[in-house]
Parts: C-alpha cells; sequence; structure tokens
C-alpha cells in the first residue's frame, strides 16, 4: 500500500507541476483578488436570485453593445424562470426571420427557441460603433480567461478616472487598472444604481458586477450544477466500489509471497 | 501450457475452428507472470483504458461536430449545452488526453528505471515509442479541432516546424495545410487523421501486448523468470490489482472531469479563433511543453545550420533518441535498484523533465522560478543539453564504470528476502 500510495503522490504532482505554471498569467497587471462564488467547491451552487438580478444587468446594459449568443431565450429556465416569463421576456425582442413566401426578410417577436440578438448586424458595424474595437460575446467570457469570474469581476470595478501620471491614455480610452495594458475600449459600463433591482439588494457597482459575473458564468456552466451533482454520485460510488477491489485483491493475495 | 479442454460444446466448436477462447484463455488467464510487480506496472493497462474510453466518447462526439471553420467551435457548444450528457463526454475525452498521457509517462519512466527496454524486450520498447509518438499526433490534431484560439495558433505554430527544412520546408507546409494557411482544408484532414489515428495505436497496442507476451514482462528485480515459482497467473492476481488501480485512477480521472474539467486546458480555447488576432502567449498542452522547451531552448546556429531547424532536430531526436537506448545502456544489469549510481542520475533525468516542461510554460525572457538573472531560456538550455548527456554520456559510461549490488538468485528469492527483512 506504501508503494502505491507513492506512485499516486507522484501521479498528482507531475500533473500541478506542470499546469499550475501552465495557466499563469504574465505581465504587469495585478492578479485579481480571488472573490467568494456561490458556485465554487464541491457543493457550490448557483444562487437563482443572484443571477436572475445579473441577468437584469446584462440586458440593461451590457447587451447595448455585448452578444451572447450561445444562450437561447428558452435557456433562461436554468436561473429560474417560468415559461409564461421567459415568453415574455423573448417577446420583448424583434428578431429578424424569413425569407417569408414573398422573398422579403421580416421582423417578428421573439420566441423561447431564439437566441439572444447579437447589438450589430456584423463585426465591421460593432467595430464602427465602438472606436474600432468589437466587443467580444460574452457567453464564455468567463471560461475564456484566466480566473474568469475573478478577472471579469475585477476589471468592471478596476476603473480609475483618471489616468495616473505619465500614463498616456489614447482618445476615447479608459484606464483599467486589470486589463492587459490597461488600455480598454470599454468605458466604466457600470455605476452605483445602473439598474434597479426589485428584490430590495443594493445598487452599488460592486453589486452589479458580482450578479452580473454570477449571470455571465452561467451562461459559460449552464451544466455546473448537474455535474458536481453527479461527479459527486460517481465518486462515491467509486470509492465504495474501490474499497471493496482493495478488500478483494488482499483476500485474492493472502497466500502469495510478494 | 497444453491448450485448455473447453467442456461447453458451443465453446469448444468455435474454438476448434478459430482458437480465439484459447488464445484469449493464454494471453489473458494463464499468462504467467512475475509475482513480485508494483503498482508501478498498473499503467498498462490503465493506459489501454484510457485509449477504449478515448475511442469511445470520440466516437459519440463526431455524432455531433462538424469539421468546418465556421461551424466547429459552435458545434463544439452545442454539445457542451444541447446534447444529452455531451458535457460529460466531452470533458472525459478532453481529460481523457491528459489522462492518457499521465498513464504512458509513468509507464516510460517505470520502463526507464527497472530497463525494461534492455534484450530481449528491444522490439516491445520500440512498439511502444511509436504508440507514443502517434498518440502526440493524435492529440495534437485533436485539439485543432475545437477550433479555438489556441487549436488555430498552435496547429500555425507547429506545422510551421517543417518549414524549417531548407528546400522542401515550404512546400512541403503548403502540402500539409492544403493551402497557404490554417483553414477549413487544415481542419478537415485533421479530422480525418484523428479519427484514423486512434485505431492505428490500437493496432501498435495488440503489437505491443503481443511482444509483451513473448518476451513476458519485466519486474522490479530485472531478473527473468526462471521457475514456476516465480510467476503467479495473470488471472485473478493482476486482473484483481489492475482493477483496484483502476478504481483509484478513474476517482482521480472524474476529479478533473467533474470538478476542474478545464483545469487542464488553456482559457484562450473558449476564444473562437481568428486568424487576425495572435494570443499573447502560444503555449501547448502540457503534456509537450518538455518537448516544447527543446524546440525553444535552441537559439544559436551551429555550422550554418540555422536555429529554427536545430530546435526541430533537436525536439525529434528527444524521442527519438529512445529508439537506441537498449545499446547505449552499458549496464549489464537492468533494475536501477541493484545500481546505487545510475538511480540517482535516473531522478535527476526525471527532475530534469519536470524542469524542462516548466521552462516550456514560461516566456523564454521570464525569470526561472522568480530567481533574478537566471533566464528561463538559459535554463531550457541547460536542461536539453542534460537531457541527451543522460542518454548519450551517462548511460554508456555508468553502465560500464558503477559497480552494482549483487543480483538476487531468483524473483521468488528476492521475495523471501523482502519478506524476512518486513
Amino acid at each position: 500500500m506504501r508503494k502505491f500510495a507513492l506512485t499516486a503522490i507522484a501521479a498528482a504532482f507531475a500533473v500541478t507541476a506542470f499546469t499550475g505554471t501552465a495557466a499563469r498569467a504574465a505581465g504587469d497587471t495585478p492578479v485579481p483578488a480571488a472573490q467568494d462564488w456561490s458556485w465554487q467547491g464541491l457543493f457550490g451552487t448557483y444562487d437563482r436570485a443572484q443571477l436572475q438580478r445579473g441577468f437584469q444587468v446584462y440586458k440593461n446594459v451590457c447587451a447595448g453593445c455585448h452578444s451572447l449568443r450561445f444562450i437561447a431565450f428558452r435557456n433562461l429556465e436554468g436561473i429560474g424562470f417560468n415559461e409564461d416569463q421567459i415568453k415574455a421576456i423573448a417577446a420583448e425582442y424583434d428578431i429578424e426571420d424569413g425569407p417569408n413566401d414573398d422573398g422579403d426578410m421580416f421582423t417578428r417577436p421573439g420566441k423561447p427557441s431564439d437566441y439572444f440578438p447579437s447589438p450589430f448586424p456584423n463585426e465591421k458595424a460593432a467595430a464602427a460603433s465602438n472606436g474600432g474595437a468589437i466587443p467580444p460575446d460574452l457567453s464564455l467570457m468567463t471560461k475564456a480567461r484566466v480566473a474568469g469570474p475573478d478577472y471579469v469581476f475585477a476589471l468592471l470595478t478596476g476603473y480609475e478616472e483618471e489616468a495616473p501620471e505619465g500614463f498616456d491614455l489614447s482618445d476615447g480610452k479608459s484606464y483599467n487598472h486589470y486589463f492587459p495594458g490597461h488600455q480598454i475600449s470599454m468605458a466604466p459600463p457600470l455605476y452605483d444604481e445602473a439598474v434597479e433591482y426589485s428584490d430590495g439588494t443594493p445598487a452599488t457597482l460592486e453589486q452589479h458586477s458580482r450578479d452580473v459575473v454570477a449571470f455571465l458564468n452561467w451562461t459559460a456552466q449552464p451544466e455546473l450544477e448537474a455535474r458536481k451533482e453527479l461527479g459527486l454520485q460517481v465518486i462515491l460510488f467509486l470509492i465504495v466500489l474501490t474499497a471493496m477491489l482493495y478488500a478483494l485483491k488482499r483476500k485474492i493475495w493472502r497466500d502469495i509471497e510478494h | 501450457m497444453s491448450a485448455p479442454q473447453w467442456n461447453n460444446k458451443v465453446v469448444k466448436w468455435v474454438d476448434d475452428r478459430l482458437p480465439v477462447i484459447s488464445m484469449l484463455h493464454h494471453s489473458a488467464y494463464e499468462y504467467p507472470t512475475p509475482k513480485n510487480l508494483s503498482y508501478m506496472w498498473n499503467f498498462g493497462s490503465l493506459a489501454g483504458f484510457v485509449l477504449v474510453t478515448m475511442i469511445l466518447t470520440g466516437i459519440f462526439l463526431v455524432m455531433n461536430y462538424t469539421p468546418h471553420t465556421s461551424m466547429a467551435f459552435e458545434s463544439v457548444e452545442r454539445i457542451m449545452r444541447d446534447v444529452n450528457h455531451g458535457w460529460l463526454i466531452r470533458y472525459i475525452h478532453m481529460n481523457g488526453a491528459s489522462m492518457f498521457f499521465i498513464c504512458v509517462f509513468i509507464h516510460i519512466f517505470r520502463g526507464l528505471y527497472y530497463g525494461s527496454y534492455k534484450a530481449p524486450r528491444e522490439m516491445l520498447w520500440w512498439i511502444g515509442i511509436l504508440i507514443l509518438l502517434a498518440m502526440m499526433a493524435t492529440a495534437f490534431m485533436g485539439y485543432v479541432l475545437p477550433w479555438g484560439q489556441m487549436s488555430f495558433w498552435g496547429a500555425t505554430v507547429i506545422t510551421n516546424l517543417f518549414s524549417a527544412f531548407p528546400i522542401i520546408g515550404d512546400p512541403l507546409v503548403t502540402w500539409l495545410w492544403g493551402g497557404f494557411s490554417v483553414d477549413n482544408p487544415t481542419l478537415n484532414r485533421f479530422f480525418s487523421l484523428h479519427y484514423l489515428m486512434p485505431f492505428v495505436i490500437l493496432g501498435l497496442v495488440v503489437l505491443h501486448v503481443w511482444a509483451l507476451h513473448s518476451v513476458r514482462s519485466n519486474n522490479p528485480t530485472g531478473v527473468e523468470i526462471k521457475t514456476p515459482q516465480d510467476s503467479i497467473p495473470f488471472h485473478p492476481y493482476y486482473t484483481i490489482k489492475d482493477l483496484f488501480g483502476l478504481g483509484v485512477f478513474l476517482i482521480f480521472f472524474c476529479a478533473f472531469v467533474f470538478f476542474a474539467p478545464d483545469y487542464l486546458g488553456h482559457p484562450d480555447n473558449y476564444i473562437p479563433a481568428n486568424p487576425l488576432v495572435t494570443p499573447p502567449h502560444i503555449v501547448p498542452e502540457w503534456y509537450f511543453l518538455p518537448f516544447y522547451a527543446i524546440l525553444r531552448s535552441i537559439d544559436f546556429t551551429i555550422l550554418g545550420i540555422p536555429a529554427k531547424l536545430l530546435g526541430v532536430l533537436a525536439m525529434f531526436a528527444s524521442i527519438v533518441i529512445l529508439f537506441v537506448i537498449p545499446w547505449l545502456d552499458t549496464s549489464k544489469v537492468r533494475s536501477s535498484k541493484f545500481r546505487p549510481v545510475y538511480k540517482w542520475f535516473f531522478w535527476l533525468f526525471v527532475i530534469d523533465t519536470f524542469i524542462l516542461g516548466y521552462c516550456g510554460a514560461k516566456a523564454p525572457d521570464d525569470y526561472f522560478m522568480g530567481i533574478p538573472g537566471l533566464k528561463v531560456i538559459v535554463m531550457g538550455q541547460l536542461s536539453t543539453l542534460y537531457y541527451f548527456v543522460h542518454f548519450l554520456v551517462v548511460m554508456p559510461l555508468v553502465g560500464k564504470l558503477e559497480r552494482t549490488k549483487p543480483l538476487p538468485a531468483s524473483i521468488s528469492e528476492s521475495v523471501l528476502k523482502e519478506g524476512a527483512n518486513a
């Protein structure tokens, strides 16, 4: 058993030693502070109320520039909306459809099966409206950055009204502590009372940021709760099975000198 | 080891016509295995298990994947979001690649430590190296398929290596790409080959096991099986031991799949491929990092040979050199257990590969582990040097000069002695 433990430790060491170094970010940007998120840990889950507040922030603020192309209205069931609410939310959007029998494109109210429409017709239009920068799609944002949720939170709360002295800030750019190079094309998107929460949660910049990060982590990993729930069952099963296999191994090998 | 008599009429009928059941009985049941194998001997069967897992999950992924530059990324996200348990299948496949390399690297290091490459196991060892090469090609092409930023830029960097060869270099790269840049034809052929290669690996594994069963397993003493007392039948002794190992390994595997599925990957691969935006750091997957470090460490020319070509040659040489170690190792003793000097060099070599891996992950101008004045590139060069010195100098010299410890007369004798000491 001692040999076995050594083998297992060696394997674990091999993995962490290699990958820990691979993922680390370089440069002079500070490492975003680790935040407490409800979905962390073995038993972590999403907070539905927070996801809905985050959705409100996305809808009222971010959606002006950022698409969410992997999310359909029907997916909002995952953050606790019922069928009627989803229909109502979808109907608020105009969706281009067609061509109809006359060969024309037309707009109609959204249906649950539609995806969130992009705020811009194409990338050129997006760049033209944003000083040359294309606002990235947000569906996978928290998975597409190192320490994604912490980074997005740090970015949203990391603006400085004035660039530090001696820093040459280009026209139309803002200074952000956490953005690589510190010059970001996105003007500070959130501020205190950017949206009004109906559940009485204080509408601070920090709260807005926290909520929208939670929502974006859900859009990036909608399977997270199902994954962890199944994972616990699988690993519990494997522990019992492996313990039984070990007992069997001992029994079978009992009379063998080895 | 005479052919077993089958009582069941159907079994006998089949076996008389095609002795497939006798063959299985012979190689998975009565196969005489050294009785003293440690848990280090579990990783071969574990690697086999991961291979089968990869093929099965891969077949299901293909049912929902679209190999086109405009749809590949989207189809992977569709698998993650809309296909029933698609996230599970993809995360198993994604992490399975890393698990495969973990098993195979441990398996190779075990072979190096116990001298499993020495006569009469050279062919067995060679086939193993071919499996490693085929795995590397397969893993590289598979990583391209989701068509994220790292997929695209990794493919661009690695295929560009072939341009280092004089005269044929550029036409070769164009031929590999199927065009003048990494594009849809590249994605299509990588997909085709990524589906083909696992079956090539499977064929090689059959040969590997065949070779193993004709020369028999090595063991921690490195002393061959001499009498029936030295061995035990594979079943039930090693079937149960392998199953227990599999249980432990699955817990490790599932911990990643369910609780840290993206830990071993790179976040940039969740950004769709964009030929106009180069990521600040292009790094390969962790299992390629030591080789990547060797490639990058050659930043000088020798005899007019450009640095890039030397780097490529060094990288390939780092694996090809494994083919000749049965002759580079001059020691008469297989197992490092009885080689007091070489044993230390072995561990130095293991540490060296870890340092290479670290260097591969870092930018060349970073400081090695934050040590002022020690650049990653320099450390990478020193480690690359030691990598080859180990094989070309240490192995032949230590084998000749070392005074080895006395070998046990037989496996069973060593087992009894250890039992008495415990």
